[in-house]
C-alpha cells in the first residue's frame, strides 16, 4: 500500500496540467470532475494509506518513499523522496480531506464565475504542492512545496484579477511572506553547510549530536527556521498580509488562507522540533509570538464589519495558540489544534461563502441579520463552527484542542502563568468575537434580501465539516474525561511528548473549569452586548479615546500603517529621488564622452574629395620631410 | 640628350608635380582635376625616364609605359564618373558632391 504514496501528491498534480493545456476548452462538468476528482482519488488513497499505517505501522513508525535522486553536485543530493510518519500522515488526510470537501463546494460556488478551469487547476497545484511540502522528505523538497502553495496563494488572491485592489492584495501577501521565505533559505543554507545534509531525519539526528543546547549555532537556525514560519503563518511581525488575503474567492480563503497552508508554520516548527529543543531562547520566542498574536489580532478581530476579515483575525490569533503550544513544547497539542481547527475554520470560511454568495457578494456583517430562519443549512453548520471556535465546553472539538493547549501553557516547564493568562483572555476573547459574528449574522432583524439559496453540493461539504467540528476532538480527551488519547499516543511516534510538570487531576478540573467560564464569558458578552443590546456596541466606540482605541483595533494595531511608515515610504522616497539612477550617471556619461569625441573626428569627414587629396598631399610632403631631413 | 643634367630633369619633374597638384587642390571643376591628375602622372613618368637615362637602364622607360596604361585606364573610368556626377548634380563642381560627408 505505501508504494503508491507517491501518487497522492501527483494526482492533483498531473490535473492540474490537463486542466491548464486544455482547461479553456473543457465544458464545466468534466472541469468540475476532473478538479474536484482528482483531490477526490487522492484523497481516497491518503486514507487507505493512513489506515495501513495506523493498523500495521511500518518498522519505526516511519516510511520513506525514495523516487529518484533529484540534484547531484557533489555531497549535495537531495533525493525526490516521500516520507511518511504520523505527523505527515495527520497533515496528508487533513489536507486532502478537507481539501476535497472544499473543491466540492467550489463545483456549485464558482459555477458563474470566468476562468472555472483556471480556478481548478490553482486549486489543484496548491493541493499537490502542500503535499509535497508534508511528505517532502527533505528540507529542498518541503522548500519547493513551501514556494510552490505560496504561489498559489498568490494567484488565487488575485483571482479576480480585473480589480486592481485584489492584485496589490495578492503581491502584498506575496512580498511579505518572501520575507519569511528569504529567512527560512538561510536557515537551510546554514543547515547544509554546518550538517551537510538536507535530509530531515538526518539533520534532527546530526544536531542533537553535534551541536549543544544553547549553542549559536543551533539558535541561529532556528530563528531562521522561525523566520519563515512566521511569514507563512502570518504571526507577529509578519501577519499584515493575511486580512488583505481575503479578497480572493471564499474556498480559497476556506483551503489556503485557514485550513492549510497558513499551518505550514507549525508543520515546519512540529518537524524540526530538535532544533527548538536545542534552542531554548528561540523556543521561548515562538511561544512569545504565539501569544502576542493571539492576543493583537484578537483585539482586531473584534472590531471588524467585514465577515471575512473577523474569520481572518481570527484565523491568525488560532494560530497563534498553535505556536504557543509549539513554544512551551507541547507539539502534539499543536498539531491537534491544527486539526480541529482545519475543520472549524473552513467550514466558517464555507459558510460565510455561501452567505456572501446569497446576499449578492455583501461582505458586512452589519448588512446581513436574521438568516437564523432563512439559511437554516448554513446557519446550523455555521453555529458548530463557531462554537468550535469559541471552545463551547465538551460539545466542540475547538474545546478539547484549545484547552489542552492551554493546560500544556501552564504545566509545562517551559511554560508559565503569563503565557497562560494571555491565552486565558484570548479565550474569552475568542468567545466574544466569535459570537458577536453569529449574533450580528444571524440574529436581528433582515437587512439584506436574499435570491439564491446554497445548493447541495455547497451544503454536503458544510454538513460533513460541521460534524468533524463537534466530533473531531473526540479522538484525543483530556485525563479529566477518561484519559482517552489516541490521537497524541499516534503521534508520539514522531512528535516529542510534552515536558510538564505533574500537577494532579484536582489542578486540571480547575484550570478546565477556568478555560470554559473565559469562553462562555466571551459568548455571554456577546450576548449581551448583540442579541439582548443590554449594552449598544455603540456606546462602547463612542467619545475621543474609545473612539480613537476602536479604531486602532480595527486597523490591525496600526501594523500596516507602520510598515507604511518604515520600510513602503522610504523605499518609494529613494525610488522617486531616484528615479535617473545615480548608478547609471556613469555609463551615460561614457556614452556622452564617446559622443563628443565622435561629433569632433566628424568634422574632418566632410565629404569635399579636394580636402581630402590636400590631406594625403600634407601627409605626403611630412612622410617626405621626414624621410628627407631626420 | 645627355648633356642635359639630371638634377634639371628632375627639377622640371618638381615643378609639373606641383603644378598638378595646385590644380588639384584649387580647382573645382572635376575635368580639370582630371587633368591636373593627368599633368602629375606625367612629371612622375618624366622623373622615371630621367632617372632611367641617367643610369643608362631601360626601366625608367618601362615604368614610363606602365604610366601611361593607368593614366588611359583611369582616364576612362574618370571620364565615366564624370558623365555620372553630371547626369545627377546637371553641375561639374566637385564640391556638391559631398554627401558623404560624416
Amino acid at each position: 500500500m505505501y508504494s503508491l504514496l507517491w501518487l497522492v501528491p501527483t494526482i492533483p498534480l498531473v490535473s492540474f496540467f490537463l486542466l491548464m493545456l486544455v482547461g479553456a476548452r473543457l465544458p464545466k462538468k468534466t472541469i468540475a470532475a476532473f478538479g474536484a476528482g482528482s483531490v477526490g482519488i487522492s484523497a481516497l488513497l491518503a486514507l487507505v494509506i493512513s489506515f495501513t499505517f495506523m493498523t500495521s505501522p511500518p518498522p519505526q513508525h516511519a516510511y520513506t518513499q525514495v523516487l529518484w535522486t533529484w540534484i547531484g553536485v557533489g555531497n549535495f543530493s537531495p533525493d525526490i523522496a516521500f516520507h511518511l510518519d504520523a505527523l505527515s500522515v495527520v497533515m496528508m488526510l487533513v489536507v486532502t480531506v478537507v481539501g476535497f470537501l472544499i473543491h466540492l463546494y467550489s463545483i456549485e460556488f464558482m459555477r458563474e464565475e470566468e476562468g472555472y478551469s483556471r480556478f481548478f487547476a490553482y486549486m489543484n497545484l496548491f493541493v499537490s504542492m502542500m503535499l509535497v511540502l508534508v511528505l517532502g522528505s527533505n528540507l529542498v523538497l518541503l522548500y519547493l512545496g513551501w514556494e510552490g502553495v505560496g504561489l498559489c496563494s498568490y494567484l488565487l488572491i488575485g483571482f479576480w484579477y480585473k480589480d486592481p485592489a485584489n492584485g496589490r492584495a495578492a503581491r502584498k501577501a506575496f512580498v511579505v511572506t518572501r520575507v519569511g521565505d528569504a529567512a527560512m533559505a538561510l536557515g537551510l543554507f546554514l543547515l547544509f553547510t554546518q550538517l551537510g545534509t538536507l535530509n530531515i531525519q538526518a539533520i534532527l539526528e546530526k544536531a542533537s549530536l553535534q551541536w549543544a543546547t544553547g549553542s549559536t549555532y543551533a539558535t541561529a537556525a532556528a530563528a531562521l527556521l522561525l523566520g519563515g514560519a512566521v511569514g507563512k503563518s502570518a504571526q507577529l511581525p509578519l501577519q499584515t498580509w493575511l486580512p488583505d488575503a481575503m479578497a480572493g474567492p471564499s474556498p480559497v480563503s476556506a483551503l489556503i488562507h485557514a485550513a492549510t497552508m497558513v499551518t505550514a508554520g507549525v508543520y515546519l516548527i512540529a518537524r524540526t522540533n530538535i532544533l527548538f529543543t536545542l534552542a531554548p531562547p528561540v523556543q521561548l520566542l515562538v511561544a512569545v509570538v504565539g501569544a502576542a498574536t493571539l492576543l493583537i489580532s484578537g483585539f482586531s478581530a473584534l472590531t471588524q464589519r467585514d465577515i471575512k476579515r473577523v474569520l481572518a483575525y481570527s484565523t491568525i490569533s488560532q494560530i497563534g495558540y498553535m505556536f504557543l503550544a509549539l513554544g512551551v513544547g507541547a507539539y502534539t497539542a499543536a498539531i491537534f489544534h491544527f486539526m480541529t481547527h482545519a475543520f472549524f475554520k473552513a467550514l466558517l470560511f464555507l459558510g460565510a461563502g455561501a452567505i456572501i454568495m446569497s446576499m449578492h457578494h455583501e461582505h458586512d456583517m452589519f448588512k446581513m441579520g436574521g438568516l437564523k430562519d432563512k439559511m437554516p443549512v448554513t446557519f446550523w453548520t455555521f453555529l458548530a463552527g463557531s462554537a468550535a471556535l469559541a471552545a463551547v465546553p465538551l460539545i466542540s472539538a475547538g474545546f478539547y484542542s484549545k484547552d489542552m493547549i492551554l493546560w500544556y501553557a501552564w504545566s509545562s516547564k517551559s511554560g508559565g502563568a503569563v503565557l497562560w493568562l494571555v491565552a486565558l483572555i484570548g479565550a474569552f476573547i475568542t468567545g466574544l468575537y466569535t459570537f458577536r459574528m453569529v449574533f450580528i449574522t444571524f440574529w436581528g432583524e433582515t437587512k439584506g434580501h436574499i435570491d439564491k439559496l446554497p445548493g447541495k453540493t455547497i451544503k454536503i461539504p458544510l454538513i460533513v465539516l460541521g460534524a468533524l467540528a463537534i466530533i473531531g476532538g473526540f479522538v484525543d480527551m483530556p485525563h479529566t474525561l477518561g484519559h482517552f488519547a489516541p490521537f497524541s499516543e499516534f503521534l508520539h511516534s514522531a512528535l516529542p511528548e510534552v515536558n510538564a510538570f505533574e500537577l494532579g487531576l484536582g489542578t486540571e478540573v480547575l484550570f478546565q473549569l477556568i478555560a470554559a467560564a473565559a469562553a462562555l464569558g466571551g459568548i455571554y458578552l456577546a450576548y449581551q452586548l448583540y442579541l439582548k443590546k443590554a449594552i449598544h456596541s455603540r456606546e462602547v466606540s463612542r467619545g475621543a479615546v474609545r473612539g480613537a482605541v476602536y479604531r486602532f483595533f480595527f486597523s490591525g494595531w496600526g501594523f500596516d500603517w507602520l510598515y507604511d511608515w518604515i520600510f513602503v515610504k522610504p523605499f518609494l522616497w529613494i525610488a522617486r529621488v531616484n528615479k535617473g539612477d545615480v548608478v547609471d550617471a556613469i555609463y551615460t556619461g561614457i556614452a556622452a564622452v564617446s559622443r563628443g569625441l565622435h561629433n569632433l573626428v566628424r568634422r574632418s569627414q566632410d565629404g569635399k574629395v579636394r580636402v581630402y587629396a590636400a590631406g594625403i598631399a600634407l601627409g605626403a610632403i611630412i612622410t617626405i620631410a621626414i624621410a628627407v631631413f631626420l | 640628350m645627355a648633356n642635359i643634367p639630371m638634377e634639371h630633369g628632375l627639377l622640371l619633374a618638381g615643378v609639373l608635380f606641383s603644378i598638378g597638384l595646385t590644380g588639384l587642390l584649387v580647382r573645382r571643376n572635376i575635368i580639370f582635376m582630371l587633368l591636373s591628375i593627368e599633368v602629375m602622372l606625367n612629371a612622375a613618368g618624366l622623373a622615371f625616364v630621367v632617372a632611367g637615362s641617367r643610369w643608362g637602364a631601360p626601366d625608367g622607360q618601362v615604368m614610363f609605359m606602365f604610366i601611361l596604361a593607368m593614366a588611359a585606364a583611369e582616364v576612362a573610368v574618370g571620364l565615366a564618373l564624370v558623365l555620372q556626377m553630371y547626369q545627377k548634380y546637371k553641375t561639374l563642381d566637385v564640391d556638391s558632391a559631398s554627401k558623404m560627408r560624416g
